[in-house]
This record gives structure tokens, C-alpha cells and sequence, in this order.
């Protein structure tokens, strides 16, 4: 704070400073850029700037063929590609009026609830490394590494893994899958339990966290936000339980929620929801084992028609698969251009479809004029509405518990600007 | 409440009601947008107090052009309603809703971004993903995509919708 003496009337003035805090700093989950005004160390006012990560991606969607389009929305919010990628084939196949083998459907609760774990790794790593807990940083991205060499050996990407299609999914578990899983299940509770007795009654992570970046359930209601957020303020709101997609109403699991508000209850419900989606995990494999083998819908007009194998240099086209389009069948080699070049013609109409992200509820909004080409997709991400409550969570604050409240909403800029 | 009661309800206010795929659309003028909104919110059958999403689209051939859709949600009774407002092509309005759910703020700020679609009343109306000082709308139809220029021999990489058959 300045003191300037008013020469007129002699009385000491105090001036607030306006600082530009990002786009490039590092506790702003990318390039976030907040314009707060500061009086000392007190933030009066907080202006969230986005879009420096805009990538058009809902105008790009426009002009690519539907099968196409996974490959841009799994790279919306790269923290969570699985879930992108569900809401948008979801809403697909709602527009098709197609069911998806129930094998197809497991894997994608599978898939969804392993990237929730690693969402929720990733968001742990950051925002302990930002408030000084270093160690803890190291073991959310080690354990996140096991999460994404099980997404590697099955999609053959460890991010934007375009997995889940319309119809299916593009291949199924492959054969170490299980065991990697399993081991995965067996190591990740106690896991778990270390963070929780490094950080839950960790003085110095109570006294950054607790009592910081309050949000109200109404106003959390008012502006929007969802998710972690807002079952951390009491409401406990989850798509998966109110509007269950994918049979997730088979599942056996709960919905955390606490009554605090601020973020350390929002730490606490997504280490809860790390142990929920293990539970989820451990079902889905069980379901796995037993279920009959299509992952993709037999049905020409949609399903994708390519076969992948793990081939010594990695996962690539099936060589029978080729062989049979190649030598032996003439209609599946004409069936294979088409659907390569061209791709489903999905009938016209609109559906809005959403899913419970890492984040909260992600939406799509898809508008088919009957082509071979999306008309509009449009995108409601959850950390974009999110963002909004930022100044509510800050405005009155420390400056440095700007960095705790920032850190508790979560914010994924490549889903906020798309 | 199953889609068809939430669609009987919903008629009993406004004319114009749509089921289809299991969700109800919900088309009111723009004079009533306010109104209707409110009244979905206070609706003790019906509680859409929860404004998951705004956006428009775009048909320049036809008007009304534009149409922006709200996405609305009940949380504690755990059903969805559509609502549509028809916008004309030249000089296009409509009420900004930030004074029923003030989370259409940036919602509307991203659909004025990308469609230029005026939202009156709308408390700060500026860009918000794209640059201030941005020329153009560029999720309307009529705008066009970029090609990009490479460094082999000014070779220009032309838009995808001037290279592929879909």
C-alpha cells in the first residue's frame, strides 16, 4: 500500500495497486490471467481474463465428419478426454436412436472413472505443489503415470485418446489390461491413505485451506457451478446418480459431500471421490470379465468398421482385418471407404447430453441437420462456468489465499477456452 | 416427473412446447423470454432454478437467422427444459437473463462472442475468448475458416472446407 500525502489537505491517502496476476504464472493452471486490485496484501477487486488458450474447436467440429470430431473435443479439456469424448458420441447416438453393447458401456465407466482418478491426481499435484507441499506433487503425477500407461496399453495414447466412439468403444481391454488394472486397484487405496496422512491434519495445509475461497450453495447455484464445488458446500448433485447414463445406476458407489464450503472440504471430497471410482473400477472389471465380446454396434450404417491390433510397433490396423477388406471382400472395402471418408449420417435434430466430469456437469449440445457433419457443438465446460465464482471466492482476501481459492475450483484452461 | 408431464405443465404457460428424444424445447418470443424464465424458476412444480447453458445457432438462409437456446435444470427435481428465442439476422437482440440467473453472464458474453448476438441489459457485454479487438463472429455460418500460411516456398495450407470431400 502507498501512503500519499494530499498536499491540499494534508490527509494520507492509500492507493490500490492494479497487478496482472498470469497469464504465465504458475499458479494459474495454464493461462489463466486474473487483473486483481489490491489494497496491500487485501484483494478489493478480481477479474478473471480467459481465452488465451482459444482453439476453436466447436467451429472446427463444423467443417470435420462426426467420427471426426472425437478427435477435437477428447482435446478440450485434456484432463478429462474420456469424458468429452462420452458426452459428445452420447449425444450421437441419442440423435442416431442407437443402444451400445453392454460390453462398450462397461469399458466406458471403466475409462471414465480411472481418467476421474487421474483428474483428480493431477488437481492434487498442482494445487500441493502451489501451497508448498512439493513431495505430494511428486506422488500424484507418479501414481497418475500408472493411470495413463493402463490408457496407453488399451488406446495406444496416454492423453486425447479418441477411444470412445460412436457405437462402442475402438477396441477392447487389451490382454495385460486386467492385471495392470487390478494391481492398480490393490496399490491405490493405500496410496490414497498416504496423502490423506500427509495433508489432512497438516498445519500448515489447515491453515491455507480452511476457511479459504468460501462458496455458498445458492450462490454456487446461481452462478452455475457444479462438481466437486458444489458437493463441497452441501449439495450433493452428481449426473451420475440424477441422471445416470452408461447404467451407471447399476453401479454400487456414493456421492461425498461436505458442508464447509471453502477448500479444504473440496480437497477432502475429491480424495473421497478418488476412493468412489475405485469401487466403480473394481465393478466395472468384474462386469468386464463376464460380458459378451462386441464393442462396437453391429450395425454397418454406424459402427466403425476398422480393427485395431497390438502390433510389434504398437497399436495399428488389424492385419486380418486388412487381409479380409484387401483380398477377400469387395463390399467391406467399399463399406470401409465410406465410412472413413464420409462417416455416419446422423439424422437431424438436437439433443443437449450431459456427464459428470472431474469437474462437474459437461454438457453438449448437438445440432445435426442430417449430414455427414455436426451443424453446431457447443460445449459447456464446467471449469469455464466455474471461473465465474473466482471473484466471489477472492474479492476480500489475502492475495496468497487467491492462489488456495483458484486452486479449489479446479480450472482446466483447454476446456475453459476451448 | 416424466418428459410428457413436465411438457403438460410447461403448456399450461407457454403455447410452443416440443418433445422430442425425451427432452422438452420450449419456444417463447423474445418479449416473454424474462417471464418465462422466471416463472420456470419459480414454478413450484417445476424449479429450472439452474441455468446450465447458453449458446446460439446459426441458418443465415432462413429467418429468424439466429436462435439462442438455454439449457435449463432442475436440481432438486432432476429434469431438463429447453428454451428457445428466435433472433432476426439484422441487428440481433434479446434480453440479457443475467438478472434471473446471473451465471448467463459469461455464457452470454461467449455466445455475443462467437455469434454477435446482443444480450440488453447485459451488465459488462465485451469479448471474452477471443482477442477485444477481434473482427468478425466467427461461429456464424457465412464466416469463413483460415487457411495457414507455411514457410516452403510460400506455400499456403488452404481451409479444410476447400480440401476434403465431407
Amino acid at each position: 500500500m502507498r501512503h500519499d500525502v494530499d498536499t491540499a489537505t494534508g490527509e494520507i491517502r492509500q492507493e490500490t495497486m492494479i497487478i496482472n496476476m498470469g497469464p504465465q504464472h504458475p499458479s494459474t493452471h495454464g493461462v489463466l490471467r486474473l487483473l486483481l486490485e489490491l489494497d496491500g496484501e487485501t484483494v478489493i477487486s478480481c477479474r478473471p481474463i480467459v481465452g488465451y488458450l482459444h482453439t476453436g474447436i466447436e467451429k472446427n467440429t463444423e467443417y470435420r465428419t462426426w467420427v471426426q470430431g472425437i478427435a477435437f473435443v477428447t482435446r478440450a479439456d485434456y484432463l478429462s478426454p474420456f469424458f468429452n469424448e462420452l458426452a459428445y458420441c452420447q449425444a450421437a447416438e441419442r440423435l442416431l436412436g442407437v443402444e451400445v453393447p453392454e460390453r462398450a458401456q462397461i469399458l466406458r465407466v471403466l475409462f471414465c472413472e480411472l481418467n476421474r482418478i487421474s483428474s483428480h491426481l493431477v488437481w492434487l499435484a498442482t494445487s500441493s505443489l502451489e501451497l508448498g507441499a512439493v513431495s505430494v506433487m511428486l506422488y500424484g503425477f507418479r501414481e497418475r503415470e500408472v493411470i495413463l500407461d493402463i490408457f496407453e496399453a488399451a488406446t495406444g495414447l496416454r492423453m486425447n485418446h479418441a477411444y470412445i466412439r460412436i457405437g462402442g468403444v475402438i477396441m477392447d481391454l487389451p490382454a495385460e489390461g486386467p492385471r495392470q488394472i487390478r494391481s492398480f486397484l490393490r496399490q491405490m487405496p493405500g496410496r490414497i491413505d498416504e496423502y490423506e496422512t500427509l495433508l489432512n491434519e497438516n498445519p500448515i495445509w489447515l491453515e491455507r485451506n480452511v476457511g479459504v475461497g468460501k462458496l455458498s450453495a445458492e450462490d454456487a447455484l446461481a452462478l452455475g457451478v457444479t462438481g466437486p464445488m458444489l458437493r463441497a458446500a452441501g449439495v450433493g448433485v452428481d449426473l451420475r446418480k440424477d441422471e445416470p447414463y452408461c447404467g451407471y445406476e447399476t453401479y454400487d458407489f456414493d456421492v461425498p459431500v461436505r458442508a464447509e464450503a471453502d477448500a479444504y472440504a473440496r480437497y477432502r471430497i475429491r480424495l473421497d471421490e478418488m476412493r468412489q471410482s475405485l469401487r466403480i473400477v473394481e465393478q466395472a472389471l468384474d462386469r468386464w470379465e463376464t460380458s459378451p465380446e462386441p464393442v462396437m454396434i453391429d450395425d454397418p450404417k454406424v459402427g466403425w468398421p476398422v480393427k485395431l491390433s497390438v502390433g510389434p510397433d504398437g497399436i495399428g490396423n488389424d492385419p486380418d482385418y486388412l487381409r479380409h477388406i484387401m483380398e477377400e471382400s469387395m463390399e467391406s472395402l467399399i463399406h470401409h471407404f465410406k465410412m472413413v471418408t464420409q462417416g455416419v449420417r446422423v439424422p437431424a435434430g438436437e439433443v443437449y447430453q450431459a456427464v459428470e466430469s472431474p469437474r462437474g456437469e459437461l454438457g453438449y449440445y448437438v445440432v445435426s441437420d442430417g449430414e455427414h457433419r455436426p451443424y453446431r457443438v457447443k460445449i459447456r465446460d464446467p471449469s469455464f462456468v466455474n471461473l465465474q465464482a473466482t471473484s466471489m471466492m477472492v474479492e476480500g482476501g489475502l492475495v496468497a489465499d487467491a492462489v488456495a481459492a483458484i486452486a479449489s475450483i479446479d480450472p482446466v484452461m483447454g476446456g475453459v477456452d476451448r | 416427473m416424466t418428459p410428457e408431464e413436465i411438457a403438460d405443465r410447461v403448456r399450461s404457460r407457454v403455447p410452443d412446447v416440443l418433445l422430442a428424444r425425451g427432452e422438452v424445447t420450449v419456444t417463447v418470443g423474445r418479449n416473454h423470454l424474462l417471464d418465462v424464465l422466471t416463472w420456470l424458476r419459480n414454478e413450484p412444480a417445476l424449479q429450472m432454478g439452474f441455468l446450465s447453458s447458453v449458446t446460439a445457432t446459426d441458418r443465415p438462409d432462413a429467418e429468424p437467422r439466429f436462435w439462442v437456446v438455454y439449457e435449463l435444470r432442475s436440481v432438486p427435481l432432476r429434469h431438463r427444459v429447453r428454451v428457445k428465442v428466435a433472433v432476426r439476422g439484422e441487428n440481433p437482440t434479446v434480453p440479457s437473463v443475467t438478472a434471473v440467473h446471473p451465471t448467463a453472464n459469461w455464457h452470454e458474453r461467449e455466445t455475443f462472442d462467437f455469434y454477435g448476438i446482443v444480450f440488453e441489459g447485459h451488465p459488462n457485454l465485451t469479448r471474452i475468448l477471443l482477442p477485444d479487438d477481434w473482427e468478425g463472429f466467427p461461429l456464424r455460418k457465412d464466416e469463413e475458416l483460415g487457411g495457414v500460411d507455411t514457410r516452403f516456398h510460400g506455400a499456403f495450407h488452404p481451409p479444410v472446407d476447400t480440401r476434403t470431400m465431407a
